[in-house]
């Protein structure tokens, strides 16, 4: 059993020699001829203006976490609708559908009690005007 | 069908044995969990829906208490029911149902002193309240977690919750450093405990604990390393979140930065459940290998209790000094489940409801006392209290000698100590040198204990000390409760001897007499 592991040893270790091998390699083969134009950070080709840790508004970071939030909510969602039939049954399936009479509500209560709290969560925040740009 | 089940649940005769795998059971078994989630979801709602303001926050907070109050009934109907339950991812059991108790009365109680509190300090949140109750939701989840995967959520429902409240307080500095470092320091434990549990998983093939002390005991599964590893990462996540020593750094900068009510919410609650779920976790899915974990425990145990008790010697800000008494706490009760017997969680109830009551109130008193502009946190300002507010400083003595275990005038704080030692000098394997430790800990912790009580009635007040405001209406409520209580039952302990008692007991899972099927990699 353990030898079906080996790929994965032999993987790692190509990745270590490979990574190290690479910085190691251009250290000591570069010839170091510094410029102050090289010297500055690589900024796509257009000349840098000002510093990186520049202040920006708390709105963007807002934004951020909504994304997060409703991002997730789809997570949820795509496993809960691959296995909807079987959460709405209380039997196992018969040739893909659920017998007669075995059909409960579990399935789709479940996602209603997640989809109360969501909404919960979402007229918190528009109520609080994090919706709001301005 | 299901709603008609749901609706019946007030005629489910007492004493019945709850099959979880069926959703009305276990809805049924989670309704006290239920009902403040759902509660707390409504009291979002009130809070965003006007303005904030003074006022509009009040009534989130009396509204949330109430919130808090229903659970509390929900509670205490399931625990006089006295239900059991069959196989499943969380226990139904008189350990849950106390524990819950205490975590409901803390969180009460800090409800309360955030009234106070935040009109005091301009924080116009009324979140907050709502916050304290679902960080209450998810310690309710691990007292009554038996399975990893459910444990894992309740730490992260609480943990969330509370990172945030850390730093509700968001003009200042301290605050916003005791989050950033309660968030930091939690996540990594977090991650600890998860790498535990995924080794745990490995080893034995399930998550449930009573599926996972099963096979330990069947299988003697002692020498297997993966499961050791991850009974040892566990461990460490539970010490982090325990602040037990030597992982008890975080604790005074984020007792120390947070709202006072959140730190005594924090050094209650937040450790009491912890606690919950570590002897939980500990004794009913490990309690086959006490040999292996038991000296790893014996050690936390007493580096926390001398730990904890010494740095608290040097501490001349009262918040820091009780954060420090709070890890000499941790290190007592972790005496108890080092002895790892049926008592110990009748000995953890008792000394957690007596624990809880006097940090409470001591915590209750710092900010009675304070200011917005003198917050009163240094020992100092205690200095002659007695002349001036005669009934605080008795009440804060009160305090004081309960979480020393002083008889008598430390009420329920005597006992809580005097069963911890009991269970464990009754266990199958005494710790006679743990118990030793634990009385020389205790006389170290009267050097400060004893300070506080004693500049409170013998230090005459400094002449340019800036006279005390008037104490806030929750603030008194909680500190006079806290004494009569604590007093009364130190007096009369044995209805919370009984309360503590009442099939509390937390035993190594069996294994089924069922043949089992043997885990992979074995």
């Amino acid at each position: 059993m353990d030898r079906t592991y080996l790929p994965i040893l032999l993987l790692l270790g190509f990745v270590l020699v490979n990574a190290i091998g690479m910085i190691a390699l251009s250290h000591l083969t570069m010839r170091l001829r510094p410029t102050p134009v090289k010297d500055t950070p690589y900024e796509s080709g257009i000349p840098p203006l000002g510093d990186a840790r520049e202040r920006f508004s708390v709105k963007f970071y807002m934004v951020a976490m909504l994304f997060i939030i409703f991002d997730i909510e789809t997570v949820f969602m795509i496993p809960w609708g691959a296995y909807y039939r079987e959460l709405s049954c209380t039997t196992a399936l018969v040739g893909g559908s659920c017998p007669a009479g075995a059909i409960s509500f579990f399935g789709l209560g479940e996602m209603m009690v997640f989809m109360i709290i969501l909404l919960v969560g979402f007229l918190y925040v528009w109520k609080k005007g994090a919706l709001q740009w301005d | 069908m299901r709603l008609l089940a749901l609706a019946g649940f007030a005629q489910v005769e007492a004493g019945r044995t709850l099959d979880l795998s069926d959703p009305a059971s276990l809805s049924f078994a989670i309704m006290p969990e239920l009902v403040l989630c759902a509660g707390a979801m409504v009291m979002l709602l009130v809070a965003a829906w006007r303005p904030e303001g003074a006022a509009h926050s009040r009534r989130v907070a009396l509204g949330s208490m109430v919130v808090a109050l229903l659970s509390l009934v929900a509670v205490l109907f399931m625990q006089w029911q006295g239900h059991a339950a069959g196989p499943g991812p969380i226990a139904v059991d008189g350990f849950r149902w106390s524990s819950d108790v205490v975590f409901l009365l803390a969180t009460v109680i800090a409800i309360g002193l955030s009234m106070d509190y935040n009109t005091r300090e301009g924080i116009n949140a009324p979140e907050s309240h709502v916050l304290v109750l679902l960080a209450t939701v998810g310690m309710m989840v691990m007292a009554g977690a038996r399975d990893l995967m459910v444990l894992f959520l309740g730490i992260e429902t609480m943990s969330v919750a509370v990172y945030v409240l850390v730093g509700m307080n968001r003009r200042s500095a301290r605050s916003a450093e005791g989050a950033l470092k309660y968030f930091l320091l939690g996540a990594f434990s977090t991650a600890f405990l998860l790498y535990g549990i995924a080794l745990v998983f490995g080893a034995t093939g399930s998550t449930n604990l009573s599926v996972i002390g099963g096979r330990i005991g069947a299988l003697s599964m002692g020498d297997s390393p993966m499961l050791l590893v991850g009974i040892a990462l566990l461990l460490v996540g539970f010490a982090f979140k325990l602040a037990a020593a030597p992982f008890h750094m975080w604790a005074p900068d984020v007792y120390e930065g947070a709202p006072t009510p959140i730190t005594a919410y924090m050094a209650a609650a937040v450790k009491a459940a912890a606690f919950a779920a570590f002897l939980r976790v500990f004794i009913e899915a490990f309690g086959h290998l006490y040999e292996s974990w038991h000296a790893a425990m014996w050690w936390l145990a007493a580096l926390t209790m001398f730990a904890g008790n010494l740095i608290a010697l040097q501490q001349r800000n009262l918040k820091r000094m009780l954060a420090y008494s709070s890890i000499g706490h941790t290190g007592f009760l972790l005496v108890a489940a080092t002895a790892a017997t049926s008592q110990v969680a009748g000995a953890f109830l008792f000394y957690l409801l007596a624990y809880t009551l006097a940090t409470m109130g001591a915590f209750a008193v710092i900010i009675a006392l304070g200011t917005g502009e003198h917050p009163r946190e240094r020992v100092e300002d205690y200095h002659g209290l007695w002349t001036e507010k005669p009934g605080i400083a008795i009440a804060m003595a009160v305090f004081m000698l309960a979480m020393l275990g002083f008889p008598v005038f430390g009420g329920m704080g005597f006992f809580a100590k005097w069963y911890v030692l009991q269970a464990a000098l009754d266990a199958a394997a005494p710790q006679f040198r743990l118990a030793i430790m634990l009385v020389l800990a205790t006389t170290i912790s009267a050097g400060y204990y004893l300070y506080v009580v004693m500049v409170m009635f013998m230090k005459p007040r400094p002449e340019q000390a800036t006279p005390l405001p008037v104490v806030g209406v929750m603030s008194r409520a909680v500190i006079y409760a806290a004494v009569v209580v604590l007093l009364a039952f130190g007096v009369f302990p044995d209805p919370v001897v009984r309360w503590s008692r009442n099939g509390t007991e937390l035993r190594p899972a069996m294994p089924p007499a069922a043949a089992l099927p043997v885990p992979l990699g074995r």
